[in-house]
């Protein structure tokens, strides 16, 4: 990339990737999982960015507002939520956002969810439970997901029939065994995850049969002047 | 390189000069910004500068260009729906009008994960 502006360092970032296009088509999917399970280093492997941050403010749920008076500085926790950037074939950009997996950031989850296309959930044989509250999230908003078990070197291979067992899996939902720090592993969950999003969408509707929209005549009417 | 969280110097709510403001609705975490040949008046404030200078070299998602200046993405969301307003930003969202259904930009997606494999 060359920099042709390296001109007033003073404010600007010194390296940051901007879009290369105007009209690329940009999409979502979540990494989620516990914290320490290997979501930004999935990330890092596969951004094209230095993976970023944003600092983002929340109230905490469940914790009742009148117990922090007189303590304004405690009444919201700030959470580092990491993004990278992958650019692909096909004027496309994924953007790829690691999410908290404790339920008391759900609505900051929410938010960071909506328009997402599926969520990829990250486990570690050593604490398999510490990711199902992220998987009830993530059923709950109705995200499709795949599961990729996070292969640390010093944990304890299981069969992938008794991760699934373990972790009580609907049949349809993908699980991989992963190297989040390996690129191809990497893709390899991703492209597991688009085939049963792509699984679950209905399937492309056939053109409504000479549903031609005129666009004068107020259609309302012409239905009324229809016979039974 | 990980960045040191540490303590915004400018908080949120000064950050947009302390109001709430309607015409933000439409933006997202990933609607894309580019800056227009327009300067941003002289009476916004800095952060809105800032924004703007971000921008000027090329295009940024809300959520990136949050990242750089080290804002929540609810105060670059202001500031962005404030230079949109004053004709010095450009905002789209992050699937170009013309574009079809779910399915058809999951299979885009797959194809090019596919092909970097």
């Amino acid at each position: 990339m060359d920099s042709v502006r390296s001109g007033s360092p003073a404010d600007r970032p010194s390296r940051v990737g901007y879009l290369p296009d105007r009209d690329q088509t940009l999409m979502k999917l979540l990494v989620a999982g516990p914290f320490g399970v290997g979501k930004t280093t999935l990330i890092r492997t596969l951004s094209e960015i230095a993976t970023l941050h944003t600092e983002e403010a929340m109230t905490e749920t469940g914790r009742p507002v009148d117990d922090l008076a007189g303590l304004p500085e405690k009444a919201t926790t700030t959470v580092a939520v990491d993004f990278g950037r992958l650019t692909l074939p096909g004027n496309l950009v994924l953007y790829m956002f690691g999410t908290p997996g404790q339920r008391r950031f759900f609505p900051l989850w929410q938010d960071i969810a909506r328009g997402a296309l599926g969520a990829l959930v990250l486990a570690d044989t050593r604490r398999l439970a510490d990711s199902f509250e992220i998987m009830d999230m993530v059923e709950e908003q109705g995200l499709p997901y795949a599961v990729a078990v996070n292969c640390f070197p010093d944990a304890p291979g299981h069969s992938v029939e008794v991760l699934r067992a373990h972790l009580d899996l609907h049949p349809a939902t993908p699980l991989l065994l992963c190297d989040a720090r390996e690129r191809g592993a990497s893709l390899d969950a991703l492209i597991a995850l688009a085939e049963h999003v792509l699984d679950g969408l209905p399937a492309e509707a056939a053109p409504a049969p000479a549903a031609s929209v005129p666009p004068a005549p107020a259609p309302a009417a012409s239905a009324a002047e229809e016979r039974p | 390189m990980t960045a040191v969280p540490r303590r915004r110097m400018v908080p949120a709510y000064l950050a947009t000069g302390g109001r709430t403001r309607p015409g933000t609705a439409g933006f997202d975490r990933l609607t894309v910004l580019f800056a227009d040949r327009a300067e941003p008046p002289r009476e916004l404030e800095p952060e809105h500068h800032r924004l703007w200078e971000l921008l000027r070299p090329g295009a940024l998602t809300v959520v990136e260009a949050a990242a750089h200046l080290r804002l929540p993405v609810s105060a670059t969301v202001f500031l962005a729906a404030d230079l949109v307003e004053a004709g010095c930003l450009r905002a789209r969202a992050p699937i170009p009008r013309a574009q079809q259904t779910d399915r058809s930009i999951v299979e885009r997606l797959l194809v090019g994960l596919r092909a970097l494999r």
